[in-house]
C-alpha cells in the first residue's frame, strides 16, 4: 500500500447471472450480463429489492448463483468460496469485529494471509493513515463515530491490497455532511489506488457523482450502463428516465405536435415522448430557431431561491413541469397566459 | 411517606426471603465443625475432623474425585455440544423449533422420569455403573442450559461479521475461533458453570446407575444419611456449597467485566 505503487484493478465479466430462491417465482437476480473493466468504477443503482445487493453478494461470493458465471480475469470464480476470492468489502452497518482493537480489525485479513512481525505493524500502520486515522490503532471500534468506523472498514478491505473493492450501501447509515466528505474520499482512493470498485447505492447523487459508469437496477435485471451523462441525457426505458432525475413524461400517442414540431420521428418500440424540466423555459420565446414553442397557462409556482419550478398547463400534453434558474423580478404570474420553449434536442423518446 | 413506608416493607421482605433461602447453608456449616457425632446444633466445640475425613476415608474421597471428574468431563461435552446446537438453532431456521424442543425436554421432565428411562436404556447399552453412563447422562441433562446460556448472547451477535470474516480472507473454521466464539465466550462460560454444577450436584438420575464402579458424591451423601449419622456429610455439604458458589461468582464476575468493558 505504498503511495508509488499502484494496484491494478481486476476486470469483472458477469454473465448470465441468476439468482432464484426457493420460496419466491420470480428471480431476485435475473440473467444479469455485465462487463466491468479493471480499474472501473461502476456503481449499481436501483430502489431496494432490485437486486442489486444479491449481485454483489454472488461477486462476493457470498451468495451462490443459481446460474450463470462471475469471472474474474477470464477465471471462472463462480464456485470459489468468498474467503479464497481475494475481494475487499465494505457493509452499510460496518462490521468491525467488536472485540478486537481497530489496529488488530485491521491486521485481521493480513494474519489470514500469513503476514506476521514488523511487516504486518508496517501494513497496518499504513492502512490506517491512508484513510486518516493515525493512532487509533489501540481503540476499540465502540470508542468511534459512525465516519471513523467506516474508514477502519475501508482500511481493513484495502490493506491487504485486493484487485476488487466491493462496497454495499456504505456511506448509508451516516449523516449529509460526512457521506459528502467520504464520498470525495473514496474516489481519491480509487483514483491512487486503481483497484476496480463496485459501488452499491440508492442515492441517485452519490452514483452520479462517484461513478465513471452506472447499472441501473430493477427487478432483477440492469435496465441500462452507461455513464451518468447517457443515462441521464439518452435514458433506454421509462424506470431509467424516472429513477435519475425528474422528467416529463408523455404518452406518445398525444405527444404527435411536440414530436412533429421537433422534427422527431418515433421508432415502433417507443411508448413515450420525455422532456427534462431544464430543457423547458417559461416566458417569452427567444429568437432561437432550434426551439418547440408552445402556448400555456402557468398554474403552479414555487421560488426556490435559486431556481424556479413552474408547471403549466399546455393544450393537448397536460401538465408540464420546469425548473429554470431564478430570474428577478419573477416574469410570471399564477393563470397567466405564457408560452414554454423546449430546445429541439431535448426532446426524447423512451420505451416502455 | 408512603412510599418510604412500603420501601421498608419490601425491604424486610427481601430480609426474610434471604434468610429462608440461606438458613439450611447457615445451619450446615457450623455443624461441619462439630467435634462430636452427633448432628447437635449449635455445635458444642469446634473440630475440622469431618473435613480431614472427606480425604482419608476412601468412600468418600474416592466418590469426591469421581464427582469433580464427571462434572468436568460433563462441562466439556456439553458446552461444545450445546453451543454448536445453539448456533444451528440460531442459524439454521428449518426445523429448529422441534430440535430446540427435544434438546430443551430434559429440563421440564420430572427427573425421575429421564432417570427411570436412562436407567433402562442404559441396561442395554450397558452404561450403568460406568464413567462412560454418567457423562452422557448428566450432559443430556446439562445441555440444556448452555443452550439457554449461549443463546442468549448469540441473539445480540450480528451475523455479519462471518461474511465480513469471510471476505477478509478467513476460513469458516477460523471465523469461529477468532471472532463468533470470542464474541459469545460470557455465555459459554456460564453455560459450562451451570453444566457443571448441573452434574456436580445430580442425585436422582446418579442414584440409578450408580454402582459399585462409580458412585458420585450426592449419592455417597444419599447412602450416608440412610445408614449411619456421619457428619462427614455435612462437611461435604459445606464444600459443596463452596464449589457451587466460586463456580457462580466466576460466571457472574466474567459476565459484569464484559458489560463494564462495553460501558468504558
Amino acid at each position: 500500500m505504498s503511495e508509488t505503487r499502484a494496484v491494478s484493478g481486476a476486470k469483472i465479466e458477469l454473465s448470465g447471472l441468476t439468482k432464484r430462491y426457493p420460496q419466491s417465482d420470480h428471480a431476485a437476480v435475473d440473467d444479469v450480463d455485465l462487463l466491468i473493466e479493471p480499474g472501473e468504477f461502476i456503481s449499481f443503482l436501483g430502489p431496494s429489492g432490485s437486486g442489486k445487493t444479491t449481485t454483489l453478494n454472488m461477486i462476493a461470493g457470498l451468495e451462490q448463483p443459481s446460474a450463470g458465471e462471475v469471472r474474474f480475469d477470464d477465471i471462472d470464480v463462480s464456485h470459489r468460496p468468498a474467503y479464497k476470492r481475494n475481494i475487499g468489502m465494505v457493509f452499510q452497518n460496518y462490521a468491525l469485529f467488536p472485540h478486537l482493537t481497530v489496529g488488530s480489525n485491521v491486521a485481521f485479513p493480513l494474519k489470514r494471509r500469513g503476514v506476521r512481525g514488523p511487516d504486518l505493524k508496517e501494513k497496518v500502520k499504513n492502512a490506517l493513515a491512508l484513510v486518516g486515522l493515525e493512532g487509533f490503532g489501540d481503540r476499540k471500534p465502540d470508542q468511534l463515530s459512525g465516519g471513523q468506523r467506516q474508514r477502519v472498514a475501508l482500511a481493513r478491505a484495502l490493506v491487504y491490497e485486493p484487485s476488487i473493492l466491493l462496497m454495499d450501501e456504505p456511506l448509508g447509515a451516516l449523516d449529509k455532511n460526512l457521506r459528502g466528505q467520504l464520498q470525495g474520499e473514496i474516489r481519491s482512493l480509487h483514483q491512487r489506488l486503481g483497484v476496480t470498485v463496485i459501488f452499491v447505492t440508492h442515492d441517485q447523487g452519490e452514483a452520479l457523482s462517484m461513478s465513471d459508469r452506472i447499472a441501473i437496477f430493477n427487478a432483477g435485471k440492469v435496465h441500462q450502463l452507461g455513464t451518468g451523462d447517457e443515462l441521464y441525457r439518452r435514458p433506454k426505458d421509462l424506470f431509467v428516465t424516472n429513477f435519475l432525475g425528474g422528467a416529463n413524461v408523455i404518452p406518445i400517442d398525444r405527444a404527435g405536435a411536440l414530436l412533429q414540431a421537433a422534427g422527431v420521428s418515433p421508432t415502433s418500440d417507443s411508448a413515450y415522448a420525455m422532456v427534462r424540466p431544464e430543457n423547458v423555459a417559461v416566458g417569452q420565446p427567444t429568437s432561437q430557431s432550434e426551439q418547440v414553442v408552445m402556448p400555456a397557462v402557468v398554474s403552479d409556482f414555487i421560488n426556490l431561491g435559486d431556481f424556479f419550478e413552474v408547471t403549466v398547463d399546455v393544450d393537448g400534453l397536460g401538465s408540464v413541469h420546469s425548473k429554470m434558474l431564478a430570474e428577478h423580478p419573477v416574469p410570471f404570474a399564477v393563470g397567466e397566459r405564457t408560452s414554454i420553449s423546449i430546445p429541439k434536442d431535448g426532446v426524447l423518446l423512451v420505451r416502455p | 411517606m408512603k412510599k418510604s413506608l412500603t420501601n421498608r416493607v419490601a425491604v424486610i421482605w427481601s430480609i426474610l426471603v434471604s434468610i429462608l433461602l440461606i438458613a439450611p447453608i447457615l445451619i450446615v456449616i457450623p455443624l461441619s465443625f462439630a467435634p462430636n457425632r452427633s448432628f447437635q446444633f449449635p455445635p458444642s466445640g469446634f473440630s475440622l475432623q469431618w473435613y480431614v475425613n472427606i480425604f482419608t476415608n476412601r468412600a468418600w474421597y474416592s466418590s469426591l474425585t469421581e464427582s469433580l471428574t464427571i462434572a468436568a468431563l460433563v462441562a466439556i461435552v456439553s458446552t461444545i455440544v450445546g453451543t454448536l446446537a445453539a448456533i444451528a438453532l440460531r442459524w439454521v431456521p428449518r426445523g429448529s423449533a422441534l430440535v430446540r424442543g427435544v434438546l430443551l425436554s430434559p429440563m421440564v421432565m420430572p427427573g425421575i422420569i429421564t432417570a427411570v428411562a436412562m436407567y433402562s436404556l442404559f441396561l442395554q447399552w450397558r452404561l450403568n455403573n460406568t464413567l462412560t453412563g454418567f457423562v452422557i447422562g448428566h450432559s443430556v441433562l446439562a445441555i440444556p442450559f448452555v443452550i439457554i446460556a449461549v443463546e442468549a448472547n448469540l441473539h445480540s451477535y450480528d451475523r455479519n461479521h462471518n461474511r465480513a470474516a469471510a471476505t477478509l480472507g478467513s476460513a469458516p473454521i477460523s471465523t469461529f475461533f477468532r471472532i463468533t466464539l470470542p464474541q459469545i465466550l460470557p455465555g459459554v462460560l456460564s453455560g459450562a458453570g451451570f453444566a457443571f454444577i448441573t452434574s456436580f450436584d445430580e442425585v436422582v438420575l446418579a442414584i440409578f446407575i450408580q454402582g459399585p464402579n462409580v458412585k458420585t458424591l450426592p449419592v455417597q451423601m444419599w447412602n450416608s444419611v440412610r445408614q449411619e449419622t456421619d457428619p462427614t456429610m455435612s462437611a461435604v455439604a459445606s464444600l459443596m456449597v463452596i464449589i457451587a458458589t466460586v463456580i457462580i461468582l466466576l460466571v457472574s464476575v466474567s459476565r459484569t467485566k464484559k458489560l463494564s468493558r462495553r460501558e468504558a
